[in-house]
């Protein structure tokens, strides 16, 4: 009897510890998920922030040069023939040419666009190698794969490490990604403009939202009357914060762009959608931070014969503002890192330039992530956790001013 | 106190002219369209539908502007002429109608100011209507979606047959375009994408329903509050990474891992499977049902806890016996919000899932989902009225009403258990 008896307490106890390790083992493993996505992001998103190219000596004053009509590519390609072991026939030159970014023949044309006095002189340029070129530096390339199957063939490999004996390689800090739009060309391709499209749209469903959303908590909070309408209006409201954003995104195509001819692509439209999104997350947050305003100073205000519209302005309202900004901008950075809906209005265009108003063509950070993911040259995974990482870090930032704000301006009573 | 009596006296005269101002640039783009309709050639409108439309919708971008107009070679100079004339005339006249509203009203509400006219309590009362004018907003925004979803999913159901959509076994809606015929265009069966949508919820749950219950668990009644402070913020990233950069990890690692996996054992696994994106899914999700979970244990009750103990049971002896069922419907309650925040993603399903609509239950093939469909009919060129357009919104009306019945329950549900203990 004894013995059982102590079997079984051990028997408990054992599982005691068994229950309480499954729950330390979950929360490790959830854990460990957050670790293992950012420092994958963070590793995978190294070879965005280098770029290989050529540090190349140019002289231009002894060629004839017609001024008005420059071929870059061209220039590039004649300045490096030194190097370039025999190229007859325009397949060749086309593929050498092809090593070089794009970017490094607008690059050149800048450079001699500011200053004419380069035409005489000798001067050092370093050009942009392409993502083909730059990724056979970085990774180096499998020779076993049969030709056709490569990124490079055996003859731009052998010029590749023909620049390589002659010393002229070289590895440079890249800040196209926070410097430029989007691009074909990986080594090229940045999120600035992808950065501008959110903070427009972010700014509009700002000024949308927020005194909507204020305006409106603070009716239901201190003015409503208890009816069936103001119910409706509550249920209502809480319904549409567990809504899934991609149906926000039908009613935008639906209304604003068919409907009104609103145009597409626009930040304009992404912020409307947006905002309807955001809307309940601040009307909530809102009414939780009036609520928590202590009835005192309500009934203090009211019997010094201020009017209910005097008390919510000059004193719930100040008192209030710290939680109702915290949630403000929680509902942002929600929306901010948002991309279904926007997909639907038409923001997934490919823009080079960056946009200059609400109503211009954009796109958002996380959309420029979604169409960097699809695109099939390999240079562009680096660049996309790339984008990641900073869509992560600007979501952060964001939600430690909110944090900031709370810790630092919130009333305790 | 004089400023309320200014204040009475700006709100007549800008509010009402403000609100018609609203009405009239919401309803432009219609009157464009009815303008330009009556100005339209017989040649164009012979041509169909199709070219009325076009037509409308080049002259609509350009009709500020006279030479513009002109330059479109779509109508003859003098129904050019007329056009911009009816349209700037139409224009004044909303401009001048609003302008001359908002002096009359101005007029009539400063005849009204006396010593003893109370403006504050006009003023306020003025405010309070607006106040109630916006939190009609999220109203309407329920009606609008509603409304847009059963306009065109009717508009779809007059093309495709009802049943054949609920029923169907097969979904292929790009042939659609290639055929260009009414009445055998594409097929609709969405059976396919709903079993989709299921497989991977229910993969995404079987994650994310024991990790969030387990480290809820362990969060509210095994560690210290100083710990708990410190975790729970750091478990509620999870929910606050954005899902694309989810969906990107599944696609880039997830997906090729589980594959390589696979294919060590002998097993053919497509990249785009449905494992990838729900294991991510279930991953994203851990909070939803952690948070909820969490607080509604911490709130049961320390009297019941504290007589389980006193009779013998060990901790976790009462929180399975105890402190879980008190908690229950509160847990259902998160757990139904967590199936319905699964059911309507989108990003990670988009980027690691596939289009192919198979109809399987095999967790290591590509299938689709409601909201992968969604997007990919409606991104990129599309005309409007063809079906497969309108078959997202068929798909968005089904979604949005499944996810709000989710929400009504788990609300309920939620509702009961606090009013138990409260």
């Amino acid at each position: 009897m004894n013995k059982n008896i102590r079997q079984l307490t051990l028997k408990r106890q054992f599982a005691e510890k068994r229950f309480k390790f499954y729950g330390q083992a979950s929360l490790f493993l959830a854990l460990l998920m957050l670790v293992v996505i950012i420092s994958s992001m963070t590793y995978r998103s190294i070879p965005a922030f280098t770029n290989y190219g050529l540090n190349l000596n140019i002289n231009l004053s002894q060629k004839n040069i017609d001024k008005d009509n420059i071929n870059y590519r061209r220039l590039i390609r004649e300045n490096i023939s030194s190097l370039d072991s025999g190229c007859e026939d325009r397949k060749c030159r086309r593929e050498f040419s092809r090593l070089f970014s794009l970017g490094a023949a607008y690059d050149l044309k800048d450079s001699l666009e500011n200053d004419p006095s380069l035409l005489k002189k000798d001067f050092n340029k370093f050009i942009l190698f392409s993502d083909d070129a730059d990724l056979f530096y970085k990774f180096g390339i499998d020779k076993n794969l049969p030709e056709n199957e490569r990124r490079l063939n055996d003859r731009e490999i052998s010029w590749l490490n023909d620049f390589q004996d002659a010393g002229l390689v070289e590895k440079r800090f890249s800040t196209n990604l926070f410097t430029n739009g989007d691009s074909r060309e990986p080594e090229i391709a940045g999120v600035l403009g992808a950065v501008v499209g959110s903070l427009f749209t972010i700014f509009i469903t700002l000024i949308i939202s927020f005194p909507i959303g204020v305006f409106s908590a603070i009716y239901l909070e201190s003015f409503a009357p208890k009816n069936k309408l103001t119910d409706f209006i509550e249920v209502n409201i809480n319904n549409l914060a567990a809504v899934p954003s991609i149906v926000f995104g039908l009613l935008g195509l639906a209304l604003f762009i068919n409907f009104f001819g609103m145009p597409r692509s626009a930040p304009l439209v992404g912020g409307c959608v947006l905002s309807l999104m955001t809307l309940p997350v601040i009307i909530i947050a809102t009414r939780a931070s009036l609520q928590a305003v202590p009835p005192s100073i309500r009934e203090a205000a009211l019997a010094m014969g201020a009017s209910e519209m005097q008390v919510v302005f000059q004193h719930l309202f100040p008192a209030a503002l710290p939680g109702i900004l915290t949630g403000t901008i929680i509902g942002l950075a929600r929306a901010f890192g948002e991309s279904a809906p926007l997909l639907l209005i038409g923001m997934v265009a490919f823009v080079v330039d960056i946009p200059g108003s609400v109503t211009d063509p954009a796109t958002a950070l996380p959309v420029q992530v979604y169409l960097w993911a699809d695109s099939p040259e390999r240079a562009f995974v680096a660049k996309t956790s790339a984008a990641t990482l900073v869509l992560i870090f600007l979501l952060i930032v964001i939600n430690l001013a909110a944090v900031i704000l709370r810790k630092k301006y919130q009333l305790k009573w | 106190m004089p400023h309320y009596h200014g204040l009475f006296v700006i709100l007549w005269a800008l509010l009402p002219s403000l609100a018609l101002l609203i009405v009239f640039i919401s309803i432009d783009s219609l009157v464009q369209g009815i303008i330009i309709e009556n100005h339209l050639p017989q040649s164009v409108i012979l041509l169909g539908q199709d070219e009325i439309n076009y037509s409308i919708s080049v002259l609509k971008k350009n009709i500020q502007n006279l030479p513009s107009i002109l330059s479109l070679e779509i109508l003859s100079t003098n129904s050019a002429n007329s056009l911009y004339k009816t349209y700037l005339f139409y224009r004044i006249s909303c401009l001048t109608f609003i302008s001359f509203l908002s002096i009359l009203l101005s007029f009539l509400a400063s005849k009204r100011l006396k010593i003893r006219f109370d403006a504050r309590r006009n003023v306020e009362k003025i405010l309070k209507f607006i106040f109630f004018v916006f939190s009609i907003v999220a109203v309407l925004t329920t009606f609008g979606i509603i409304l847009s979803l059963i306009f065109e999913t009717v508009r779809f159901f007059s093309q495709v047959s009802f049943v054949e959509f609920l029923f169907g076994t097969h979904w292929s809606p790009q042939t659609a375009i290639r055929e260009g015929q009414v009445g055998s265009s594409g097929s609709f069966g969405a059976i396919p994408i709903f079993t989709g949508t299921l497989l991977i919820t229910s993969i995404s749950m079987l994650i994310a329903v024991p990790l969030g219950l387990y480290s809820a668990i362990y969060l509210s009644q095994y560690a210290r509050p100083k710990v708990r402070n410190y975790f729970k913020p750091i478990l509620e990233i999870l929910a606050g990474i954005p899902t694309v950069v989810y969906g990107f990890f599944a696609a880039l690692s997830v997906g090729p891992f589980i594959r390589s996996f696979g294919e060590s054992f002998g097993l053919t696994v497509s990249t785009e499977s449905a494992l990838a994106a729900g294991l991510v899914m279930g991953v994203m999700i851990i909070p939803y049902v952690s948070s909820l979970s969490d607080d509604v244990m911490s709130a049961v009750p320390e009297s019941l806890r504290d007589g389980s103990l006193a009779l013998g049971a060990t901790k976790s002896e009462t929180i399975r016996k105890v402190v879980f069922p008190a908690a229950l419907p509160g847990i259902v309650g998160a757990i139904l919000l967590a199936i319905s925040r699964a059911i309507g993603e989108t990003m990670i399903v988009v980027m690691a899932a596939g289009l192919a609509a198979n109809l399987t239950a095999n967790p290591l093939s590509a299938v689709t989902t409601v909201t992968v469909q969604i997007v990919t009919l409606l991104v990129g060129d599309q005309e409007f009225d063809s079906p497969k357009t309108l078959a997202a919104f068929a798909l968005g009306l089904v979604l949005f009403f499944i996810t709000l019945a989710l929400n009504i329950l788990a609300m309920v549900t939620v509702r009961k258990y606090r009013e138990r203990y409260e």
